[in-house]
């Protein structure tokens, strides 16, 4: 892997990457939906996945969050393993993710949504919540006030209150964005975030992904199908067909590697 | 058009099929010998209605949605009041005036009237508890009953052995039923949450089996009996006192009177579910009631915010089960005797039904709900011998038609104060 | 183990087996709809029961005509108990269930209860709630073992219930593996949205799934009618429950998992109240129901479910 020239000139002991994966594959019966991937996410790193449908990209993003058990390989977040966790406790290590088909709370409001995703955070003992102690009335507020934060930031505060199922549906990708930055992750992994968007809400997207990683310190996991977007905004790029990565690499590197041409401009 | 005949007679004959080995032939049996009752007149009826439903469907159903048409002028009524129920002022006063309500109704009401009254507020207890598992958590269990019977024989045993009072086992059957639930929900909720409905309906019919069997701690089926009243900070409500006691109408000076017993009973049964009402109200904002509210909606996406499905599941199952326990031990103190009869499936079915009727999530409906399915077999006797048949009907026409339930509930959202929205 | 309770164990295989015949008949039925549609059809038990109460009837009808032979009455008491039975899956599933399809998961669960509650006081209210028993068709048997001491007995009705089980179920497996309708139900509880793009009627192959079911269910009512001679309008909730933890012992989703299951739970039952007490039979099949949950939750042959995300 090499990386764009200034980047690397420093000595500096290269620390260890945030997401490590390793001879990852899944099967499926008879099929082989992902064939021994492997890639490194560090720290402050926007990395995309980019491949044609049904490449086995959603269900890269299925093995390392813990939804689908990986058949072989390892998932390494932040030194520890975590390939054999359960997608609740990936979640609680920081590792977050949105879903190429959005799935909020739709008949909740736009806050409550954000209320849930802060349930680990919240006081949730039982007693506490019945006699409204102290504690818990300052959990309850602090709760709220993150959640405007958020929903101001991605633009949301003005529906607040509105039920999230009824939201146009570029509002709907950026509340799930919202969700998951507000559980403080340390890695964001998000599903196709700009399908379905127009170029505007696009360019949109594209500074608040560039935003959460400059000021909110995330490093982000990225599958999309736009390419001027992954391309001006990516890192590094990792490029798969059939369950198998065929490229890793800049996104100048990809832009001309053979393969890479051949397995997208061959198809179309 | 032209296939509808066809397709009547089809319906006819599917009827006939279905009918006649049930309804058109009955065994009868005398000693040895065999024979067969033939009774054509249902079957002939249920074919001649199918056929003609089958034949007429069209304009049927035309017909049928003109006249729901015609009675929407109902909807801004509803509309209306849904909107004064979100407003917290107002939601209070009905709360209020109905509470009132129900406690002065007992002194002007016959004694007969209000004994049935505090069955109803059993099944209301029942009902509210059953809604926290099946309505908020979208989670089936089969095996309510259950749960009742372990706070009924937990009153009873202690009252028996230990001579503990009404209210110190309340709490205690309330920790047992709890207790019950979590180990049952521990096994099976990591799993996928309908092996529940199985595993809590196996679960019912082992427990009233065990409380047959084990004879020595239960009584088998002769039950427990002579199992004391609750008291009024230790004031009785029999005629004498007990050894060392106080009766309620020697403290406070009056004559003895059999209906204080009952209308304390049913001031007690109302407190409980006040109570009960105030918890589920709390837990409905709390981070716990929306968290069952999210995981009906979409566990993956709960899963992936790092929320514990198992956990919250097995929370709600567990608070589920205290309800039905202090529900139990409340019923041993009503009853003063228990069996295993009053804990069958039966039971567990009519709970649900309450339930399915009331309107899955809904307070009000499922009071509504507990107390017309307790009153029904009061007025009409021929009830009772149609009561199952209803229920399961019940079930699977609301599921059709209407799953929200007669009463669809009105969830206690979460808003941002102050900064509108502009109006749409 | 000394001749006699060696003797003893063989007869309590025999009853366990002759049982988990039945269990496994039912509970192909709980396993092919959890298959298919991923739903618990808790009506399935009282299909079982009514089977039982048709099978009755065709005996009793056709004794009052004189016939005595016994493969004729078999034959004909399975025909029309298929035919009966097969009808009332199929009218549940397309009132109850099929205008559900879509709904979430709890809806139609309890349309399934409702089906069985009503269902089972439905007969109660035709045929009435008492027993009704009747003299058993076929028997006689055979005797093993010393003259003076314990015999293992083996009747003929459990030599036929075996025969009929393994013949249908031989039936069954055919019919899946085989038909252009049997690749379709595969296909349908392999990836049911794929199989419709794919022009498969989905709708279609889950009313002929009930079918088959009811029609293994009334396989099972219609011996049990003829084994113990006894029916009445509960039968089918406890033999329903223990037909659906064989389908879970066995992995739920998998035909000879059902098989597999029913013959485990019947001879754990039939062990349990031979060695322990006769009442706690239901509870050892509870306990193993629970066991199997916590050890291994896929079953004894099914493959762990991945849910599709
Ligand atoms: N749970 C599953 N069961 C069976 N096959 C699956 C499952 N999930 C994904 N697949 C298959 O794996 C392949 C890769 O799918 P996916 O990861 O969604 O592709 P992408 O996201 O790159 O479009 C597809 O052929 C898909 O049908
Ligand atoms: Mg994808």
């Amino acid at each position: 892997m090499s990386r764009s020239l200034g980047k690397t000139a420093a000595a500096e002991p290269t620390p260890s990457p945030l997401l490590e994966v390793r001879g990852l594959s899944m099967r499926f019966g008879g099929l082989l939906a992902v064939d021994t991937v492997n890639f490194d996410v560090r720290r402050d790193q926007i990395f995309a996945i980019i491949g044609p449908n049904g490449a086995g990209k959603t269900t890269v993003f299925n093995c390392v969050g813990g939804f689908y058990r990986p058949t072989t390989g390892s998932v390494t977040l932040d030194g520890q393993p975590i390939h054999h966790l359960s997608s609740h406790r990936i979640a609680r290590l920081g590792l977050v993710r949105t879903f190429q088909n959005v799935r909020l709370f739709k008949t909740m409001t736009v806050v409550e949504n954000l209320l849930i995703s802060q349930h680990t955070q919240l006081e949730t003992r039982l007693l506490h919540g019945l006699f409204k102690t102290p504690n818990y009335r300052r959990a309850e507020a602090e709760a709220l006030e993150r959640a405007v934060f958020w929903l101001d930031k991605v633009g949301l505060l003005p529906v607040a209150n509105r039920e999230a199922g009824n939201l146009a549906y570029g509002q709907q990708r950026r509340l799930e964005i919202a969700r998951c930055m507000i559980t403080h992750p340390k890695l964001l992994m998000l599903d196709e975030p700009a399908a379905g968007l127009n170029p505007q809400e696009t360019r949109d997207l594209d500074r608040l992904i560039n935003d959460l990683r400059a000021e909110h310190g995330v490093a982000v996991l990225l599958i999309e199908h736009d390419m001027s977007l992954v391309m001006g905004i990516s890192d590094e790029i990792l490029v798969m067909e059939y369950g198998r990565p065929i490229a890793t690499g800049t996104p100048d590197e990809i832009r001309s590697d053979p393969r890479v041409i051949k397995a997208y401009l061959g198809e179309e | 058009m032209r296939r509808v005949l066809p397709e009547a007679l089809l319906a006819a004959v599917l009827t006939a099929v279905l009918a006649v080995p049930i309804f058109g032939l009955r065994i009868h049996v005398d000693g040895i010998d065999v024979s067969l009752d033939r009774t054509p007149t249902p079957v002939i009826v249920a074919v001649v209605v199918v056929f003609l439903l089958r034949l007429f469907q069209e304009p049927l159903r035309a017909g049928w949605a003109r006249a729901r048409l015609s009675i929407t002028w109902q909807h801004p009524l509803a509309d209306a009041l849904r909107r004064t129920r979100r407003q917290p002022g107002y939601r209070a006063l009905p709360w209020t005036l109905l509470l009132i309500a129900a406690v002065v109704w007992p002194f002007t009401a016959s004694r007969g009237a209000v004994d049935i009254m505090t069955l109803a507020l059993i099944y209301v207890m029942l009902g509210l508890g059953l809604n926290i598992v099946v309505g908020f958590a979208g989670l089936l269990v089969l095996g309510y009953a259950a749960f009742y019977a372990v706070g009924a024989y937990a009153y009873a045993l202690l009252a028996q052995h230990f001579g503990l009072s009404f209210w110190l086992s309340l709490p205690i059957a309330g920790a047992l039923a709890a207790l019950t639930g979590f180990l049952l929900g521990l096994p099976v909720l990591r799993l996928r949450g309908d092996y529940l409905a199985i595993v809590t309906l196996g679960f019912g019919e082992i427990t009233r089996l065990l409380l047959n069997n084990l004879n020595v701690l239960t009584g088998g089926p002769d039950g427990i009996g002579n199992i004391p009243r609750p008291t009024l900070f230790g004031l009785e409500f029999g005629r004498r006192a007990s050894e060392g006691g106080a009766t309620f109408h020697e403290f406070f000076g009056i004559d003895y009177s059999g209906e204080h017993a009952v209308i304390f009973l049913y001031l007690l049964g109302l407190a409980l579910v006040v109570s009960i009402l105030f918890v589920i109200d709390r837990l409905q904002r709390m981070p716990l009631g929306r968290a069952w509210e999210a995981l009906r909606e979409d566990e993956i996406a709960c899963r992936s915010l790092g929320l514990n499905p198992t956990v919250i599941k097995l929370s709600a199952l567990t608070l589920s089960a205290v309800f039905a326990g202090l529900a139990g031990a409340f019923f041993a103190a009503r009853q003063g005797y228990i069996n295993p009869e009053s804990f069958t499936f039966i039971e567990s079915a009519m709970v649900l039904a309450i339930v399915v009727l009331g309107g899955m999530g809904s307070q009000f409906g499922i009071m509504l709900a507990a107390i017309a399915i307790t009153a029904l077999p009061e007025l009409a006797r021929e009830f009772n011998e149609y009561r199952m048949l209803a229920f399961g009907l019940v079930m699977v026409l609301m599921m059709i038609w209407r799953p929200q339930g007669l009463v669809p509930a009105v969830r206690p959202r979460l808003e941002l104060p102050e900064r509108s929205e502009p109006a749409p | 183990m000394s001749g006699s309770s060696l003797l003893e164990f063989i007869q309590q295989a025999i009853n366990g087996l002759t049982l988990g015949s039945i269990y496994a008949l039912i509970a192909i039925g709980y396993t092919m709809v959890y298959g298919i549609i991923g739903m618990i059809n808790f009506a399935h038990g009282e299909i079982y029961m009514i089977g039982a109460y048709v099978g009755l009837l065709v005996i009793t009808v056709l004794g009052l005509f004189g016939v005595d032979s016994i493969s004729l009455i078999l034959l004909a008491t399975l025909a029309v108990s298929i035919l009966v039975t097969g009808s009332y899956g199929w009218t549940v599933e397309r009132l109850a269930y099929r205008p559900l399809r879509g709904s979430p998961r709890l809806v139609p669960l309890i349309s399934a209860i409702g089906v069985s509650i009503f269902l089972q006081n439905y007969v109660q209210l035709g045929q009435g709630a008492r027993d009704v028993s009747m003299q058993p068709v076929l028997t006689g048997g055979w005797r093993f073992g010393p003259e003076d001491g314990f015999q293992v007995y083996l009747s003929y009705m459990q030599v036929l219930i075996a025969a009929v089980t393994v013949v249908s179920m031989t039936v069954l497996t055919l019919f899946i593996s085989r038909s252009r309708m049997g690749r379709a139900c595969r296909a349908c509880s392999q990836d049911r949205a794929m199989a419709n793009l794919l022009g498969i009627d989905t709708d279609r192959v889950i009313a002929l799934t009930f079918v088959l079911g009811a029609a293994l269910a009334a396989v099972a009512g219609v011996l049990v009618s003829m084994y113990y001679g006894l029916v009445n309008p509960f039968i089918g909730f406890i033999a329903g429950l223990k037909a659906f933890t064989a389908a879970v012992l066995g992995g739920i989703g998998s035909i000879p998992g059902a098989m597999l299951g029913g013959v485990v739970l019947g001879l754990a039952e039939s062990f349990a109240s031979a060695y322990l007490r006769t009442e706690y039979k239901d509870v050892v099949a509870f306990a193993l129901l629970i066991g199997v949950l916590l050890v291994r939750p896929s079953g004894l042959l099914g493959r762990p479910d991945v849910e599709k995300v």
